[in-house]
């Protein structure tokens, strides 16, 4: 992807000379080594060093990646704002690092399950712009077939578990993926991620205990953005240490703004699970927006916070700020990756707008396995008859 | 009596004087009393405040109720009447309901919030295995009267399948618990300081299409409605048709259009679903001879289901055609499919037509 973006500034009447030496780098994959910002906490275990790992070409495909998600969480606030888009809107800017990190020191085979805050994980997970858009506006070319809904979204195929309504419910679910995956023997792991919210819920733990109990390869990710809907962290949580809730399950605290700190974590957490069982890692984040679109955002906290966090610790402009210092692109490459960027999301917009709704029939497919022969009353109870399927 | 006009934004205005079976409206005529045009959200904001202020020794808790709840339901209390008393918990709905149950055990009124009745569940064990049964296995030592569970409940149009639910016929099947459903602003108040003060735990379901939509006049003073006791909200002669909370605007509309067609319509809010008041459906159906019950909720299973059987019993000879059931389809609460899978207006007009037509 990054290669053919690259090859439309070979003209050489628009860029200096200089840029050509430049094409070299940004897809370079020789390694490099960048020391993350914020050292690791870490309960019962030993901190994986700050030392990084990574590569001119990942550096750059981190940015490219959150400035889609970004783009499209704000594509998403307009055409919530717009009713193009109904029900309920959980948006993630601020915190695309997470969502980039981890993909970068996992594969698709291991499993990701989240929240109902996931439209970036769809993306990072490698879902397609065109279905996250259509999901969300409830069409037929949709991720989960215009049936689920900004809440719902799944992609089988990298093994991607959605997607979840009910908070703290996706974690045993998680658990349950991780026990399977035991079973397999193919040496593949469950990411759970939740909230600081749903940290307080009990089935966290437990799972949490069924997994330290039975050695489960499951990684428990506390998204800890700090706000859990309109309460704060100190006003919901006792101990607002989530890494250290584990009690016996060690934990990992890592700066969830950093995607290098952030890749850092889930592959020493990838490996930790596979030896040792359970661990949990919680990601200090924030985001921009309120709970979802439903919520302002600004009667808990203040506009100065928001806007504060915004300056200092923005995912994007950190990563913008590495290109830059290490030379791997310019301010206008980057910029101009912005602009293909946004061009890319208008277009998917644009396209899911012309996906059908579903056919009214889909209102009774998909409850049971078909031929199950369970009937149902449409809506004249006299005459529609249905039988689910 | 004066009759009172519900006004609701996008609807017609309809009358609904309180005559029939049972006269329930406790308000004087509306001489020397103040009324306010008031939402249902106000209203109920109102209802908690009187609470609150009669009884030192009642708390409002929930998620996010200190800046004034996702609904605004809780405006002001915090403020009002300190943080002692006014307090959000974290996010564990097992955890509120439970903690409740104990402030009530020790004699307290508490007025616990879940955000929206789609996350009651996993409160579900401690309100069918705690607070029903309380006073029951205690043999009358102790019991958990003082407690209050509000939950906002029912389509918007939009919310999906977790933002729309109604889960009352969960709680219908439970005795030892009552379960409390307003239709309307001035309703909401009066049944909502009733079911607090009442000696048994109650869940209150808030139709939360109504918070906003739903503007009527709501007297100014502490007032309460009673429990149990439906109303007949609108007399008719040739079907009886039952139904609460939100549901009620949509039949209304069905009763007016079939009117149009000759058809009069009696019209029962039920207001309280366990215990309800079996005695007025079976006064007007042994005069009607006809039933018709309508729901959000899915259809199979439903509360109506409760209805049709037991007026079956009690009225058989007298029914002149099948109780018909206008309902929630048995599905998910779908996304897109809303429209599809509302009991709408009609809907209703065509069973009514049909069931009259027998």
């Amino acid at each position: 992807m990054a290669l053919s973006r690259l090859s439309l500034r070979s003209n050489p009447f628009l860029k200096p000379s200089t840029t050509s030496i430049r094409r070299h780098v940004s897809t370079d994959t020789t390694p490099i080594t960048i020391e993350t910002a914020v050292p690791f906490e870490s309960h019962l275990c030993d901190a994986p060093s700050r030392s990084v790992v990574t590569s001119s070409s990942e550096i750059l495909s981190f940015f490219r990646d959150m400035a889609r998600m970004r783009r499209t969480e704000i594509a998403a606030d307009s055409l919530y704002k717009a009713k193009m888009i109904r029900g309920f809107c959980h948006l993630y800017d601020g915190q695309e690092a997470l969502a980039v990190g981890m993909e970068a020191a996992i594969t698709k085979k291991d499993a990701i399950i989240t929240s109902y805050r996931d439209h970036c994980t769809f993306l990072g997970r490698g879902g397609e712009l065109v279905e996250a858009f259509s999901e969300l506006m409830g069409r037929k070319r949709g991720c989960s077939n215009g049936k689920g809904g900004s809440m719902h979204f799944y992609k089988k195929d990298a093994c991607f578990y959605g997607g979840h309504g009910i908070v703290g419910a996706q974690i045993p679910l998680g658990c349950g993926l991780a026990f399977a995956q035991k079973y397999s023997k193919e040496e593949f792991v469950t990411f759970a991620l939740y909230g600081d919210g749903a940290a307080n819920q009990g089935q966290l733990f437990e799972a949490l205990n069924i997994a330290a109990l039975w050695d489960l390869p499951a990684i428990l990710v506390c998204e800890n953005n700090h706000y859990g809907m309109g309460t704060a962290t100190w006003r919901s949580a006792k101990s607002p240490a989530y890494f250290k809730r584990g009690d016996y399950v060690p934990g990992l605290k890592v700066d969830g703004m950093d995607a290098l700190a952030v890749k850092q974590a889930c592959k020493f957490a990838k490996e930790h699970a596979l030896k040792n069982g359970p661990i949990v890692l919680e990601m200090d984040t924030y985001r921009y927006h309120g709970h979802s679109m439903s919520d302002p955002g600004s009667t808990y906290r203040t506009r100065d916070e928001v806007s504060g966090v915004r300056q200092v610790r923005d995912p994007i402009e950190r990563v913008r700020k590495l290109l830059l210092s290490y030379d791997i692109a310019t301010e206008k490459e980057l910029k101009d990756m912005e602009k293909e960027v946004r061009k890319e999301v208008d277009d998917a917009v644009a396209q899911a707008k012309e996906s059908p709704v579903p056919e009214p029939s889909e209102l009774f497919t998909n409850m049971y396995v078909k031929d199950c022969g369970v009937e149902s009353f449409g809506a004249d109870r006299k005459e529609l008859k249905v039988t689910l399927t | 009596m004066a009759s009172l006009l519900s006004r609701f934004c996008r609807k017609l205005a309809v009358p609904g004087s309180a005559h029939g079976a049972r006269m329930v409206s406790t308000t004087t005529s509306c001489g020397s009393e103040t009324v306010k045009s008031l939402n249902l959200y106000s209203a109920i904001n109102q209802a908690l405040h009187i609470a609150l202020e009669t009884d030192p020794r009642s708390y409002v808790f929930g998620e996010d109720v200190g800046f004034g709840g996702v609904f605004r339901c809780t405006t002001g209390l915090a403020e009002r009447f300190g943080k002692n008393r006014v307090f959000n918990t974290p996010l564990c709905e097992q955890g509120i309901v439970g903690f409740g149950i104990g402030l009530a055990a020790m004699g307290n009124r508490a007025v616990v919030e879940i955000q929206f009745a789609d996350y009651i569940y996993p409160a579900f064990d401690q309100i069918v295995n705690e607070a029903a049964k309380f006073r029951y296995r205690s043999g009358n030592q102790f019991n958990c009267g003082g407690l209050t569970i509000r939950a906002p409940y029912g389509a918007v149009g939009h919310g999906g399948h977790y933002h729309s639910q109604s889960p009352e016929a969960f709680f219908c099947h439970v005795p030892g618990i009552k379960v409390v459903i307003p239709r309307s602003p001035r309703e909401a108040k009066g049944l909502l300081l009733s079911s607090i003060r009442d000696p048994n735990p109650v869940v209150f379901f808030e139709p939360k299409w109504l918070y906003r939509q739903a503007v009527e006049e709501v007297p100014e003073h502490d007032y309460m409605i009673p429990l149990s006791e439906a109303e007949v909200i609108r007399q008719g002669n040739d079907i009886t048709l039952v139904g609460w909370g939100a549901q009620l605007t949509v039949m209304e509309q069905a009763c007016l259009d079939a009117e149009k067609e000759g058809i009069s319509c009696e019209l029962i809010d039920l207001k309280t679903l366990l215990p309800w008041d079996k005695e007025t459906v079976e006064t007007s159906v042994k005069k009607t001879g006809r039933l018709l019950i309508s729901h959000e909720a899915p259809v199979t299973g439903g509360f109506g289901a409760e209805i049709s059987a037991t007026i079956l019993e009690r009225c058989f000879l007298k029914l002149e055609a099948p109780v018909s059931r206008v309902c929630g389809l048995d599905t998910p609460f779908p996304l897109v499919f809303e429209p599809f899978y509302m009991p709408t207006k009609n809907k209703i007009l065509d069973a009514i037509k049909s069931t009259v037509n027998y």
